[in-house]
């Protein structure tokens, strides 16, 4: 079967500093995978290139067999019109780091404004949908606060429902609890724990080791801009092979 | 005759004199205001454009329009495009050279109020499938117009007492009219004071209202 998301021998270039260095990844539709490793490892801008928040330096990434952020002419790939590639990151859920709610608009008015102006639906539609997801977020008392009256958690939960409300094919998650407190990270786990078992399709970057292990189906390692290690959770925490990865681990739990 | 004599005696008929005038101020400022506002956001964004292409021109147009004088600009206007076949009203040549001029000025507050929006803003917007343009109109626009408020207030308050160089092309506004009626009755201290006092009336209520939008736009804080 295609794989939902295909990465051909990504390469990465700040300047001089090769930040990816040729990462080739096949995410199949409903599997969930995590990406651990260092930090500079590479695994935030593996996750920004996948939507084109960054632009790969070279390399290729297909979601459902099309290309994303470039097209194929007779004389070789050019890149989209950023209304083309507006269209494309419709289907490619991210959820940030630091949350990035709209401040001037309320839970709600977070979780619809995509729908209404990107997707066309009408206003109660668009609500409908909007009360939906905040209620499988479990912030259904909230939906007319302004982001700075939320907790993180309380944030970080509606900006999931946010990119849930856009039905995305494919979900990315980078470092979403890194930013919280750590009373507030349970919560946020929880309802990343339930679109797994939805079925969602997920690639999830983070330090949250035993998570990682109990909702992936597979993890990655990645070390100075390449994957160094992936299996199976039980295969890559457990027994990891390469000493690399031995090391990180070792280093987390000595924590 | 003392000033508070002359005011006595004449005052209410110098002030019928002035008012005459009032509706070309108002004219002018809110023409050349609502033109600045719309060429100035154009600007910006040509300014904050990733292409050298687009940014070049914008940046050299502010240098241009914000050193030179802008009663120069109006000059050139009403006096320079006669020569390649089109004579513009001294009303048009007034709020299009002072709407050039401000257009370079607020150019520059727009773009500051955009740029301080954190760029988190701009990435989550595009991650939701909105264009470059959509996430610019219901995304950073609307917080970014928090910030610009209070120097767009300044700014507005500054062209209203500007249009009183307009007189200069022969736009009978208040400064006009105030100019004439010098030239008949010799008082110009008490004329003069009277100008000032109607500017007044006009720049401290826009002070006062902007000041309550302000608040207002601050709920979300």
């Amino acid at each position: 079967m295609n794989p939902l998301l295909r990465i051909v021998d990504l390469h990465k270039r700040f300047v001089s500093l090769e930040v990816l260095s040729g990462i080739d990844l096949n995410v199949a539709r409903g599997e969930k995978v995590s990406i651990i490793g260092p930090s500079g490892s590479g695994k935030t801008t593996l996750l920004r290139c996948i939507n084109y928040l960054e632009k790969p330096s070279s390399g290729h990434i297909y979601i459902d067999g099309n290309l994303i952020g470039e097209k194929q002419t007779n004389g070789g790939y050019v890149h989209l019109s950023d209304r083309e590639l507006a269209k494309e990151r419709q289907e490619i859920g991210f959820v940030f780091q630091r949350f990035n709610l709209f401040p001037h608009l309320t839970a709600l008015g977070n979780v619809t404004i995509a729908p209404q102006k990107v997707l066309g639906l009408s206003k109660d539609e668009a609500e409908r949908r909007g009360r939906e997801m905040l209620e499988k977020v479990g912030l259904s008392h909230k939906i007319n606060e302004y982001p700075e009256r939320l907790s993180g958690g309380q944030q970080q939960r509606v900006a999931i429902a946010r990119v849930l409300a856009m039905q995305p094919k494919l979900m990315l998650f980078d470092e979403a609890t890194s930013a919280l407190d750590p009373e507030l990270i349970g919560e946020v786990l929880r309802v990343m724990r339930q679109l797994a078992e939805e079925g969602s399709t997920m690639v999830i970057v983070t330090h949250e080791i035993q998570f990682a292990g109990e909702v992936s189906d597979r993890v990655v390692f990645m070390d100075q801009g390449r994957i160094v290690e992936q299996g199976p959770p039980r295969d890559v925490l457990l027994n990891p092979r390469q000493p690399r990865t031995r090391e990180f681990l070792k280093h987390l739990q000595e924590r | 005759m003392s000033f508070l004599e002359v005011l006595n005696a004449k005052g209410w008929y110098f002030l019928g004199r002035l008012l005459e005038g009032l509706p070309w101020t108002v004219a002018s400022f809110v023409c050349s205001l609502a033109f600045a506002l719309v060429f100035g956001l154009f600007v910006a964004l040509l300014r904050l454009s990733p292409w050298r292409l687009l940014r070049i021109p914008a940046v050299t147009y502010i240098e241009f329009f914000r050193g030179t004088p802008a009663l120069v600009q109006v000059f050139v206007i009403y006096f320079g495009l006669p020569d390649i076949g089109f004579q513009p009203s001294p009303f048009q040549a007034a709020v299009v050279g002072l709407g050039l001029n401000g257009a370079a000025y607020l150019s520059e507050i727009y773009r500051a109020g955009i740029e301080a929006i954190h760029r988190g803003q701009m990435e989550a917007s595009l991650s939701l499938g909105m264009t470059p343009a959509r996430a610019m109109r219901y995304i950073i626009l609307p917080q970014a117009i928090r910030t610009m408020l209070p120097p767009m207030t300044n700014f507005a308050i500054v062209l209203l007492k500007d249009t009183a160089i307009i007189f200069a092309v022969g736009v009978s506004e208040l400064m006009s009219n105030a100019r004439e009626l010098v030239t008949e009755t010799l008082q110009s201290a008490v004329v003069y004071v009277m100008v000032g006092v109607i500017y007044l009336c006009m720049t401290i209520p826009m002070a006062r209202i902007a000041a309550r939008l302000e608040r207002s736009k601050q709920a979300w804080q």
